[in-house]
């Protein structure tokens, strides 16, 4: 049936595009903010309890899920999980697994984008001499592409075609081409990660000024890693952790699965998927933490990384803290930062291109070129209004949508279908073939019990996300009477559209005219990129219906 | 300065975490190196 031929070259190369896939911007810009706003130090208990519990466990099942779909020459998530069970909603769930990765894959082509831009902007120079607002306004000017930062008219949007090209291109090349990237990316981001981590830890007071007299970049370790023990009563602590683990190591995406499908039926899982997980918990826990934070500690202070800590510190901070460090060294470490972030990128973008691409060989027959640059094109019709409407909303939008539900959504199911139908036991014999490390039992009832219900946790607490994340006070509130008051970033809230409408709501209340039609129509791109998703999954899924057909006759003629 | 308590901290996790993944690609490495080792015995040719 199949006419997959791919396979890896070295067990090194898997292990490195394993990491490669989990290792992404997340583990630099996520983690540490996560920590401070969890309870510092004592956020990595439950993190690593998490890890233990949740993360090494799903690591394990979708290894094995890969592998046993690989044996019948399955290579993306729907026909894998068509395999397990045969009831036929399965393969319609797997859909998640291609359609996640799809819609990722557009946006975070598009950050991936910036980062590159953002290594050419330090090079040349552009930041040289430029304040702290002009730095942090260069990128809203960068990402409002009716603005140009070069000359280039629609700069952004050339950035996001050359790194989709590139993408493309190394997809193209098939699994060694995907190797050979993780080959090259990841030893160059311990290289640069351990040039920034070396500065940050011998930053000291140096970095204090007039402006921020009180600056430390000790208090940004000190804050990161002083153990807080009081906030392990805090289940928003274990529910930041349990999301941390989740995201960190890219599980409920279909990209590991599609991997480990490449795996030999007797090849070790294992060792390799523990090699894999450590190798992104050693990126996020030793590097990710010695970079941003310190580094902006040393410079703004401590009252001010509080305040201002988020995804946006990567651009619209950093190459205005790089500039303290003269203008050559300034481009270097500019330079090494952005491609840090771009190779922790391009190597989660790769694997989210596989599993489309093994889907099209598996069930289409598709030339593995040809279904790369279908790829290409797929992500890019996906990815161009996030570029385009990026300021409307489009862009966050994805990220719920396709990098947060999509992945909880996928995850909880997987993993009750692996624990409780497939069963743990058969399961747990699945990822013993080949084995290189001794298992510990107690796994299997880890496996069976503890995860399942751990994600079943997750999943509900997306669902109704109390206010403010405030899970005490949302108890308070429900042992009193007062119903459960849910935040407009749970999955309910989201699905209502609550946050705009109250907004507009309000707008309206104040007679701002102005501001009510800014709102409806930011509303309005809203609902579109939520049907554009909407369709993109339901074509994958149609794709799924007509290669199942296929299969049907297929088996009838034989 | 660092400190004590978040020192610690910093140290015992970073380390161990550090000190696993070394153990865990020392033993891929140390099994493809015997696997490789059999394979030249099992085919003396390619000695």
């Amino acid at each position: 049936m199949s006419r997959v031929t791919d396979s890896w070259g070295s067990r090194v190369g898997l292990i490195l595009a394993m990491a490669g896939n989990a290792v992404g911007l997340g583990n630099f810009l996520r983690f540490p903010v996560q920590a401070i706003n969890n309870g510092g130090g004592a956020f990595i208990i439950p993190y690593l309890v998490c890890f233990l519990l949740m993360g090494i466990p799903l690591l394990w099942i979708e290894w094995t899920m890969g592998r046993f779909g690989g044996k019948y020459s399955h290579h993306s998530t729907p026909f894998i999980l068509d395999t397990m069970h045969k009831q036929r909603l399965w393969k319609y769930i797997g859909v998640f697994g291609i359609f996640t990765n799809v819609a990722v894959a557009a946006y975070y082509c598009y950050i991936e984008s910036w980062t590159i831009a953002y290594m050419y902007h330090s090079v040349i120079g552009t930041f040289d001499g430029m304040s702290q607002d002009q730095v942090a306004g260069f990128f809203g000017d960068y990402v409002n592409v009716n603005k140009t930062m070069s000359g280039i008219p629609y700069e952004s949007v050339w950035f996001y075609l050359f790194c989709l090209l590139l993408n493309t291109w190394i997809l193209s090349r098939g699994l060694r081409g995907v190797e050979s990237a993780s080959k090259i990316g990841i030893p160059l981001l311990l290289l640069f990660g351990f040039f920034l981590a070396i500065k940050s830890l011998t930053l000291g007071t140096s970095g204090a000024s007039e402006e921020y007299p009180n600056a430390n970049a000790w208090d940004g370790i000190n804050f990161l890693w002083e153990p807080q023990f009081d906030s392990l009563a805090n289940p928003k602590v274990w529910f930041a952790a349990a999301g941390q683990i989740f995201f960190t190591l890219s599980v409920g995406m279909g990209t590991i699965q599609c991997y480990a499908s490449y795996v030999k039926e007797n090849e070790d899982i294992a060792l390799n998927s523990l090699a894999a997980g450590f190798t992104n918990e050693f990126v996020e826990i030793v590097l990710g933490s010695l970079v941003v934070i310190p580094i902006a500690a040393g410079y703004l202070g401590m009252d001010w990384v509080l305040k201002n800590a988020g995804f946006g510190m990567a651009f619209q901070t950093m190459p205005f803290l790089f500039e303290k460090w003269g203008p050559v060294f300034s481009a270097v470490a500019g330079f090494m930062w952005f491609g840090l972030l771009f190779f922790a990128g391009i190597t989660s973008s790769l694997a989210m291109g596989t599993p489309w691409i093994g889907f099209l060989q598996d069930e289409f027959h598709v030339k593995r070129e040809t279904a790369a640059w279908s790829f290409g094109l797929f992500v890019l019709l996906l990815g161009l209004p996030t570029v385009f409407y990026f300021t409307y909303g489009v862009f966050d939008e994805y990220d719920y949508w396709a990098g947060t539900f999509s992945l909880v959504t996928f995850a909880t199911l997987e993993t009750v279908l692996f624990s409780w139908i497939f069963g743990a036991e058969k399961g747990w014999e699945e990822l013993k073939k080949g084995a290189e490390i001794r298992l510990p039992e107690f796994y299997k009832y880890i496996l069976k019990y503890v995860t399942p219900l751990m994600l079943i946790l997750v999943f509900i607490g997306a669902l109704i996300t109390p206010e403010g994340n405030d899970w005490n006070a949302a108890f308070q509130s429900l042992r009193e009477g007062n119903g459960w008051p849910m935040d407009n970033a749970s999955i309910i809230k989201m699905i209502q559209n609550a946050d705009i409408n109250e907004k507009i709501t309000a707008a309206i209340e104040a007679e701002q005219n102005m501001l009510v039609s800014e709102l409806q129509e930011k509303k309005l791109y809203i609902t579109g990129a939520r049907i554009v998703l909407l369709l993109a999954f339901l074509f994958i899924a149609f794709m799924v219906y007509v290669a199942a057909r296929r299969r049907g006759k297929n088996e009838k003629t034989k | 300065m660092i400190k004590t308590s978040a020192l610690i901290m910093m140290l015992i996790v970073q380390g161990a975490v550090t000190l696993i993944t070394v153990y865990l690609f020392r033993k891929v490495l140390k099994s493809n190196l015997a696997k490789k080792e059999s394979r030249k015995s099992e085919d003396p040719e390619n000695e």
